[in-house]
């Protein structure tokens, strides 16, 4: 088994906030980041894949395959958006950094067809990262 | 769901690696310039990785105000700018950075009870890293 790790940077918006809660509650529990307007980050996002290495090609994957993959299904729909208002995974789940890197496993995950996705690691800031395995 | 949530923080120390079971001739050697009498110093990096799963209300492992506010209280405001061999941590162990990780591990096993605790990881200069997660293996 070898693993391939494939770096890319999106910058978007959001903000926190539970409309089932009250504006109070929201505000103590999500503090700074339940600012209605909205504030930003520059998002990096790192795809562990895992799988043999082809005799033939001497790959894992096709990087190019992967590329695609992570330009059409993450990048092209979470890249100078606004999160909550723009992508439909965020319209009724908080878009924090938990829920984007299981978002981004969802729509990668039924792409990748020659690796098996591994770990998605989603980092807010460079102080800030979260990594989902795909484990329920 | 399952994730894990990892938070760096930093904070600057001072150490001096001496062993007191051991002869002036031998601490010289096994710790070399860190046997230095007076000390040296470092800018640690500390990374805490927790995991739970995601809150479906909050779309969290833990509120990161719970972590930093018990990160801040019980190990930064304890160590940094502090010299780490006065510290009751030290006075049995040398504060190496091995013995920094597990250390650490102990203060938020014991009292931080947001989420799990899954490992701690020490930068201690950028040439080298500690980590430790109370004695399991690592996950890839
Ligand atoms: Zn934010």
């Amino acid at each position: 088994m070898v693993y391939l790790t494939r770096k890319a940077e999106f910058s978007a918006a959001h903000y926190y906030h539970n409309p089932e809660f009250s504006a109070e509650e929201n505000r103590r529990l999500f503090g700074k980041c339940n600012n209605p307007n909205g504030h930003g980050h520059n998002y990096t996002l790192e795809v562990t894949v895992k799988g043999s290495i082809d005799p033939r090609s001497g790959f894992v994957v096709d990087l190019k395959q992967l590329k695609g993959v992570l330009q059409r299904e993450v990048l092209d729909a979470m890249d100078h958006h606004f999160l909550n208002k723009e992508v439909p995974e965020f319209f009724t789940r908080v878009p924090t950094t938990e829920n984007l890197a299981i978002a981004i496993w969802q729509r990668l995950a039924p792409k990748l067809t020659e690796a098996q996705l591994h770990r998605v690691r989603v980092y807010e800031t460079p102080d800030l990262f979260v990594d989902f395995y795909g484990e329920p | 769901m399952k994730a894990y949530l990892t938070r760096r923080y930093r904070f600057s120390a001072s150490h001096r690696l001496h062993c007191d079971a051991m002869s002036a001739a031998e601490n010289a050697m096994v710790y070399g310039k860190c046997n230095n009498p007076y000390g040296h110093g470092h800018n640690y990096i500390l990374e805490v990785t927790v995991s739970g799963s995601v809150d479906g209300a909050t779309g969290m492992v833990c509120n990161l105000a719970d972590l930093d506010g018990f990160v801040e209280q019980e190990i930064l405001e304890r160590f940094d700018h502090q010299n780490l061999n006065t510290l009751p941590e030290f006075q049995e162990a040398v504060p190496t950075t091995e013995n920094l990780c597990i250390a650490a591990y102990r203060i938020l096993e014991h009292g931080f009870r947001h989420a799990h605790l899954e490992k701690v990881r020490f930068e201690e200069t950028m040439m080298n890293s500690f980590e430790y997660a109370g004695g399991a293996e690592l996950r890839r």
